[in-house]
């Protein structure tokens, strides 16, 4: 074969594309979710500081004795001080994703280190998609971790408290354990990681766009818009709604009157009437065109 | 085979023009310099080749459109787009881990060995390094990388005079070879003068001067005209003359008709033009020129 009469027509002006040697999606995903681990350290710091403190507070209030008598008498209230501490854990968890949203696309681009990230070959989808999992996965699992572990602790020395008192055998009785736990993490996947999850795309989408004060910029537009309806309708709907989708205002349970907690005895799991509610999927979808449009703003928007 | 290549690269910021029309070559293996003055758009050129800026006109940089495969492009480009721009929060050891586990061509141990020559520790934050041990560090993971494209926008800038000539050399003896193109925008331009092989000046958005180092050295020459022949010298029609040490130095472009170098040496002393010089004079000779036609 004469290679030299069949040389190429005419030198492509365009050089030709190098065979790519790109490394698996999944890769620079876990390798982008690491860094924001890094960089916001709150993420696990926050929910075990928290868990600490609420454990610690048990602790003192079971030798102060206030819990000491429900745990050894009245075991029909057992439940309430894991309820509040399950609570003050996903609280944390709800503020530690807005601060985290808020911050997320913005304080790369404040620092000038988005010149450094996309140096990488990791694709603005990709980043987006790594900063959007924190609030939707990692930092779920994270909370739901750390409070399965600290109501386990408190459980082993609620036990020992009320063995003191030889009321052991009643407490577990009166506390369904597994049950309980159930019950939480279905709450918790419903209200507190479906339910908000496009008010937290919402977040991560202005600290791509604003240059500055991008607390401010998230929550004008509800009140703005909320404003407007208070004097146009004499209604208070949106900032309800918007509201309402922050803390986990979602129609996933029946709780009886008066009895906030998750006590599996009165409350009923209601999947169905979460599942076709419109919000859960008017914010999903919501959340879609959200995070879409971050992904365009982060490949555009340069350093501020 | 050309490395970048772009055909009537424009950008415009609102009613700002950056980019006018730039159309350039840069074949593999070359270590091209972009000078120009400030707001000449140099920087807008490289954000561009780099996919960080959207642009009309036509660029490829290794086959790829920047701009819609930023991604895939850096598998075999690296840049540094400015000091300091590593995350202040992140640790040495972190870095190192990171850009190996997101980029295909990075040999983490030839990043230690190049730590090793310097101060740096493992286990320090950014924030802690000063401005020129930042430098070195992003040196390091970047030369860790076995990329076909380097492109470094001021990358020296507000380092002391060791830290930048520390810079080229190591740029230089450890990193580059005729496989590899780098790409330099930069305004000291004696410090890069020595490494270039290739040179463009940038003004206002266009590229008004590209050449090869061994063009401009074949073809510019400057004399030292004492005063009394300085009236003959300039009947030459040299491209500028400023005046120095009692005299004036005029350059020439031996390309123009009847001059040798013969002939200037009769004027006085021959000397090569820096590129500082040949800058100032093309720089200005445009100015004078758009100024001429306004």
């Amino acid at each position: 074969m004469n290679t030299q009469s069949n040389a190429a027509p005419e030198s492509p002006a365009i050089s030709p594309v190098i065979a790519p040697a790109s490394l698996p999606w999944s890769r620079l995903l876990y390798w982008s979710i690491r860094r924001e681990l890094w960089e916001y350290r709150s993420i696990y710091i926050a929910p075990l500081a928290v868990a600490g403190v609420a454990l610690l507070g048990f602790c003192v209030s079971s030798f102060v004795g206030i819990w000491e008598a429900p745990l050894r008498l009245n075991v029909a209230h057992a439940q309430t001080p894991f309820d509040m501490a399950a609570g003050v854990m996903m609280l944390t968890g709800i503020v530690v994703s807005v601060f985290y949203c808020l911050d997320a696309l913005h304080g790369e681009r404040r620092d000038r280190s988005v010149f450094f990230w996309k140096s990488m070959p990791v694709s603005d989808l990709t980043t987006v998609l790594a900063k959007a999992s924190i609030p939707f996965f990692v930092l779920p699992v994270i909370v739901a971790t750390v409070t399965l572990a600290m109501q386990g602790i408190m459980l082993l020395f609620g036990t020992a408290v009320a063995e003191a008192g030889g009321s052991a055998g009643e407490l577990w009785r009166s506390l369904p354990v597994f049950q309980m736990w159930g019950l939480l993490l279905y709450h918790y996947v419903t209200a507190h990681v479906l339910w908000p999850f496009p008010v937290y795309c919402w977040l991560l989408l202005v600290s791509g766009w604003a240059r500055r004060a991008a607390f401010l910029w998230a929550v004008l537009p509800v009140l703005v818009i909320g404003g407007f309806e208070r004097m146009a309708f004499h209604t208070f709907h949106f900032a309800e709604i918007v509201g309402g989708q922050l803390i986990g205002n979602a129609p996933v349970m029946d709780m009886s009157a008066g009895n906030m907690g998750l006590d599996p005895m009165t409350t009923h799991v209601t999947v169905g009437r979460f599942i076709s509610s419109p919000g859960l999927w008017i914010g999903l979808a919501l959340a879609v065109v959200f995070l879409a449009a971050a992904v365009r703003l982060r490949r555009n928007q340069g350093p501020i | 085979m050309a490395c970048i290549e772009t055909r009537g690269l424009r950008k415009a910021f609102g009613t700002t023009i950056a980019l006018d029309g730039v159309d350039m070559r840069v074949e593999e293996g070359r270590i091209l310099g972009l000078i120009g003055p400030n707001g000449a758009g140099k920087t807008t050129a490289l954000h561009a080749m780099l996919g960080l800026t959207a642009y009309q006109g036509e660029l490829r940089v290794l086959g790829r459109d920047p701009w819609s495969e930023r991604d895939r492009l850096m598998n075999d480009v690296c840049f540094i787009a400015d000091v300091a721009v590593l995350p202040r929060w992140i640790r040495v050891s972190q870095a190192i881990e990171y850009v190996a586990g997101v980029h295909p061509r990075f040999d983490p141990a030839k990043a230690e060995s190049f730590l090793a020559k310097t101060t740096i520790r493992r286990g320090s934050r950014v924030r802690e390094l000063s401005k020129g041990m930042v430098t070195q560090l992003h040196l390091a993971l970047v030369m860790a990388i076995d990329a076909r494209l380097l492109v470094l926008d001021e990358p020296t800038l507000g380092l002391d005079i060791i830290f930048r000539k520390q810079f080229y050399d190591s740029l230089l003896n450890d990193y580059f070879d005729r496989n590899r193109t780098i790409v330099v925008a930069t305004h000291q331009v004696e410090e890069i003068e020595h490494v270039l092989t290739d040179v463009m000046f940038l003004d206002r958005g266009r590229a008004v001067f590209n050449r090869s180092m061994e063009e401009v050295e074949s073809r510019y020459q400057e004399v030292m005209a004492r005063s009394e022949q300085a009236a003959a010298a300039r009947a030459l029609k040299p491209m500028y003359e400023r005046q120095a040490f009692g005299g004036s130095i005029l350059l020439f472009d031996l390309k123009s008709d009847g001059i040798d170098r013969q002939r200037l040496a009769a004027f006085g002393e021959l000397r090569t033009p820096s590129i500082a010089d040949l800058f100032v004079a093309v720089i200005g000779n445009q100015r004078d020129a758009q100024g001429a036609v306004q």
